[in-house]
């Protein structure tokens, strides 16, 4: 039997840029960071002030009632899904061959801290009977299964800032091994709330160019100095091949192949040596039954902290050899700041539609190229990726060394 | 202090249109809470509440699941208050 191929038939996101997929992409072609001062006052409490809040709020675009039951990666779980849904067709599916995996970092972080502040300001009694299905790191998935009725199976890897990325190579595999024929994928984070933030500033994982912070994120730039913490989500429609040709879907490309490895060597560094980054390409590229001179086009993980950018570029140049010199390498996170559980979801959508425009976009804030990066980055403005058979890939990294690596082929 | 049904029930009106969405308007007193009115168990938790605050009564957890209707909730709060 032929093993089971895996198309992507449907994309939605809520994102820092854009409230919709369409949005988002115009955004990010024309270069425009979505990373702003946060006007609330807690943020000048903390050593960050900035960050980036998707550019429509779920008020704008679901009812009170929805919203006051859900927490905040929820709703961005929701509007992307009902998004993505449509798009893909709103097609008519045993509801039993139907699997929703959505990803997040930290879940319903915002949630349990406003409940804890009720608590210790009202008392138990007013403490909200929601507060359980809110914080939930599966409650996004959840809530999205429960909404399309998905009795597949519906699940949340969580493994930080990869889980995004996890979630759609776990839909992939749902596919491939025949339990479902859809799968509804991707990740969120809602994280933008001072506890979060001061953890991260803690650790001088972000960025404190609090004088311009829409230049705060800045990969692959000599003076990067962390990421920007960003908010939102993406949601990728996974179909059987033969099942979305049967039903006559619009197939934006296949998924080819995904690679999973784990470090081994620190709970947040990234292991200068990359050679965890260097398997999981490799494991990637043999199961697409690819090679490295397929990739045109890499969505980085990228996200603007002085170790992290090198230690990925060394492995991808090391794992690509000199087929890297043809790979267009974007740095999104330039333009959204890093979205967690996100990131891996709503690139891997930018991914689709980069393969879908053959144009890649750009890195935007690098004033001085770092020389240690090695690979070609795509800066400043959209870059035209060639005719014929293209495939890209997209590679997420989580604290705890978790390593994915995605593969996507033009169809 | 004695609550006037008619108060109670206006209130009453406020909050689960508050908490479930349902328009005051289609809140009447024969009205099933989950059937009717789709407050689900954890909703109905937020009802009991926010009464309990608004009328200043205690409503105790083993009532609760006799107040199938609005009617058997207002004639709670009603007599728990006088």
């Amino acid at each position: 039997m032929s093993r089971r191929r895996v198309v992507v038939t449907g994309l939605g996101a809520t994102t820092p840029v854009g409230g919709d997929v369409t949005s988002s992409w115009s955004a990010l072609l024309a270069g425009t960071s979505g990373v702003r001062s946060l006007t609330e006052e807690w943020a000048q409490s903390i050593p960050v002030h900035f960050a980036a809040r998707v550019a429509v709020e779920p008020s704008e675009q679901m009812e009170r009632v929805e919203l006051r039951r859900l927490d905040r990666s929820e709703q961005f779980a929701l509007i992307a899904s009902r998004e993505a849904w449509k798009d893909a067709g709103s097609p008519e599916i045993d509801k039993e061959r139907l699997g929703v995996v959505i990803a997040s970092g930290i879940g319903g972080v915002t949630t349990l801290l406003d409940q804890y502040d009720i608590y210790k300001e009202k008392g138990a009694r007013l403490v909200s009977p929601h507060t359980v299905p809110m914080l939930m790191p599966n409650g996004p998935a959840a809530n999205v299964g429960l909404e399309l009725q998905a009795r597949a199976g519906v699940h949340t890897p969580v493994s930080a800032c990869a889980s995004g990325a996890e979630a759609i190579g776990y839909a992939f595999d749902m596919i491939r091994n025949d339990r479902a024929d859809i799968v509804v994928s991707g990740g969120v984070e809602a994280a933008v709330h001072v506890l979060p933030m001061a953890a991260f500033a803690a650790m001088k994982a972000l960025s404190t160019r609090n004088d311009e912070p829409h230049r705060a994120s800045r990969p692959y730039d000599l003076n990067r100095d962390g990421f920007v913490l960003g908010e939102g989500g993406g949601i990728l429609v996974l179909e059987e091949y033969e099942h979305a040709v049967a039903r006559g879907a619009t197939i934006y490309c296949e998924i080819a192949g995904q690679g999973l490895t784990s470090d081994g060597y620190h709970i947040a560094a990234p292991d200068p040596d990359g050679a965890g980054v260097q398997r999981a390409v490799k494991f990637a590229l043999r199961d697409s039954g690819l090679t490295t001179k397929d990739i045109v086009h890499l969505n980085a993980h990228a996200t603007s902290t002085p170790a992290g950018d090198v230690a990925e570029a060394n492995a991808l140049r090391a794992a690509l050899g000199a087929d890297a010199d043809h790979v267009a390498v974007s740095a999104t996170k330039s333009m959204t700041g890093h979205l967690l559980g996100g990131a891996g979801a709503i690139e891997s959508v930018f991914i689709v539609k980069t393969l879908q425009d053959r144009l890649a976009p750009p890195t935007i804030n690098i004033e001085d190229l770092d020389p240690a990066v090695t690979v070609d980055v795509v800066r400043d403005k959209p870059r035209a990726l060639p005719a014929g058979d293209i495939a890209a890939l997209n590679d997420s990294f989580g604290f705890g060394g978790h390593n994915v690596v995605l593969v996507f082929k033009s169809i | 202090m004695a609550l006037a049904q008619a108060d109670v029930l206006a209130g009453l009106k406020e909050i689960v249109e508050e908490v479930a969405g349902i328009p005051a308007a289609s809140i009447e007193l024969d009205k099933n809470f989950t059937e009717d009115l789709e407050v689900d168990s954890l909703s109905m938790v937020e009802v009991v509440v926010a009464a309990e605050e608004r009328f200043g009564v205690k409503i105790p957890d083993e009532a609760v699941t006799d107040l199938v209707t609005v009617g058997d909730a207002v004639n709670f709060i009603v007599n728990a208050a006088n």
